[in-house]
């Protein structure tokens, strides 16, 4: 399985990563490399194998919608990269 | 002062309750050791000496008020993945270089409910992605036994600490050996819980299907110690068990007379070191002699298990990771100029090259026209792995096998050859996909002297039954004497 820059581009952009040409150049190679051992997993016969999403049988866990945390007043102006007025701050979303 | 940081948390707990050392002399111990020793090793990444001085003291007094907890006054380290209240928790990222959590984590909360004083945070693979430690953007730890050989990783910085004596005991994660293969380079004791077992509310998420946090420790009496605390039922994870927390420390010294202990061929393979092989050998002939039986077994689809974490943790991933886009905390690329520019550099600036291969791995393995080829093929793959030990532990109460294929590895061996680094879990994932516990614990060490470690796996809430078979391993094996030289010289 050998990925095209093509491809690798796809999913950098799918994933939000621009890439250099070097990071391009080198997931490329690493990537088929991984996927290639990957493919062991088609020697398992699995047609009549369920999925297994999770070690324990446990499903459909709800809980109290009541605020647990409460957020420091200083949280936002310590973390947040900017910010104004009590607001984060983006850059421009809409264009023109 | 030396002597205080030598003890383990079971030993100093025990002097503190006698009055011999405070909180706050142990405190100091710790400090003045790490400003020593660590600026070399790099096995914290955060030292909260402040922090840790005033809890040191509060401590102190509630003793001498006549209160009474399991950790009052213990001075413990956490793997920087772990959210601490107001202190830096920076996961071996630059993307969460400077995140400060508001909360702490379960585990965290249990600890300090029980009186433990956070010294700091350590050092990790970024992200938890790693076997080496190397992939950290605060620099690699080393290994305390030889300081050009890597500590293992994830969790190599809580490793690294507890073994140069720069804590009382730490807390790792494992998500496919981070807590046991460290624990095992660095000769010390390591328990990866059942899934389920630890709440990891506050845990930074890499793979959460496969995330567990666990104690890495001194001896087997220490991680029973700090299973116990932080173990049990919280809301605020949907996937933590609501089994009962059993009493791991009770039953350990009661040996493994008529315990069926299961060797599995596929975990002694072509290709893995023969010190590892013949010390583990010999800890399973002590198990014998102690009046275990011991039953060779086979876990046939042990082979698949590499790639089929090499699919499920990356999708995982790739999904966890989506938060961090440098909008709400964390690192931001402020020289972008638009929304979506800003997501996509700073992505490729906040993050290293192996949390990038992992996020592109994961989001092809789960992209369009390519899901059932990869993740749901993995999925189905897990779910053999899985029976593979359901049928085993039908016959055997523990398995027990070598942690990792060989001693600690050079710095700079593997970290350009990412399958090459991906096989030095091999033994470990296993138990992750399944969902159970296993425990590291020292068999000895090479020629050279670099420290061997075997796990002892146990079924789903075991972890009493393993606990009980590696304490009998630690006795008679005598390990737990043995040091790395690192600081002993520099007093």
């Amino acid at each position: 399985m050998k990925l095209t820059e093509k491809e690798v581009r796809h999913v950098a952009t799918l994933a939000r990563l621009r890439l250099t040409q070097e990071e391009e150049a080198m997931f490329g190679g690493q990537l088929s490399q991984i996927l290639d051992f990957i493919g062991a997993l088609n020697e398992l016969d699995t047609a009549s194998v369920e999925p297994m999403s999770h070690a324990l049988d446990i499903t459909n866990v709800y809980r109290d919608d009541a605020e647990n945390v409460k957020f420091p007043a200083d949280f936002w102006r310590a973390n947040a990269p900017s910010q104004d007025f009590g607001h984060l701050r983006v850059p421009k979303i809409i264009e023109g | 002062m030396n002597d205080i940081c030598f003890l383990t948390l079971s030993e100093l707990m025990a002097a503190m309750d006698k009055g011999d050392v405070t909180s706050a002399e142990a405190v100091e111990a710790y400090l003045g050791r790490i400003s020593k020793v660590d600026p070399e090793l790099n096995s914290y990444v955060t030292v909260d000496a402040d922090g840790a001085r005033k809890a040191a003291i509060e401590a102190d007094q509630r003793r001498a008020n006549g209160e009474k907890a399991p950790l009052l006054g213990a001075p413990l380290a956490i793997k920087d993945l772990m959210a601490t209240s107001g202190l830096r928790t920076a996961c071996g990222s630059k993307i969460l270089e400077n995140f400060v959590p508001p909360y702490d984590s379960f585990a965290v909360a249990k600890l300090k409910e029980a009186g433990a004083v956070i010294l700091g945070k350590t050092n990790m693979d970024e992200f938890a992605m790693g076997s080496s430690n190397e992939t950290s953007y605060f620099g690699p730890v080393k290994n305390p036994w030889n300081m050009e050989k890597i500590p293992g990783g994830s969790s190599g910085g809580s490793a690294a600490a507890v073994a140069a004596d720069l804590c009382a005991a730490a807390l790792g994660s494992d998500t496919g050996g981070s807590i046991r293969q460290p624990a095992s380079l660095c000769g010390i004791v390591g328990l990866k819980p059942t899934y389920g077992r630890v709440s990891r509310f506050g845990l930074v998420a890499f793979a959460s299907s496969l995330d567990q946090i666990g104690p890495m420790t001194k001896d087997i009496r220490d991680a029973a110690l700090l299973t116990g605390i932080i173990s049990g039922h919280d809301p605020m994870d949907s996937t933590c068990a609501e089994e009962p927390v059993g009493d791991y420390l009770s039953g350990l010294d009661k040996g493994v007379e008529g315990m069926t202990v299961g060797v599995p061929d596929e975990y002694f393979i072509e290709g893995m070191d023969p010190e590892v092989e013949s010390k583990v050998r010999a800890a399973i002939e002590i198990l014998g002699s102690k009046g275990a039986i011991i039953k060779r077994i086979s876990l046939p689809h042990t082979k698949y298990a590499v790639p089929t974490y090499y699919v499920i943790a990356p999708a995982e991933a790739s999904s966890n990771l989506a938060r961090y886009d440098g909008v709400r905390y964390g690192y931001r690329d402020m020289d972008a100029d638009g929304l979506f520019p800003m997501y996509l550099s700073t992505r490729n600036k906040g993050f290293g090259s192996e949390v990038k291969r992992r996020i592109m791995l994961g989001t092809y393995a789960l992209s369009a026209g390519y899901y059932d080829a990869y993740y749901l093929k993995a999925q189905k793959a897990r779910t053999l792995i899985k029976r593979d030990f359901q049928k085993a532990f039908e016959n055997v109460s523990v398995i027990v096998a070598p942690t990792a294929p060989a001693p600690a590895f050079g710095l700079g061996e593997k970290i350009n050859d990412p399958l090459k680094m991906y096989l030095s879990d091999i033994f470990t994932i296993s138990a992750n996909l399944a969902g159970i516990p296993g425990v590291s614990v020292p068999c000895g060490l090479t020629k050279k002297g670099e420290p061997i470690g075997l796990q002892i796996l146990g079924s789903y809430f075991q972890e009493a039954s393993t606990l009980r078979a590696a304490r009998t391993l630690e006795k008679e094996i005598g390990f737990s004497d043995e040091k790395p030289r690192i600081g002993i010289q520099t007093g």
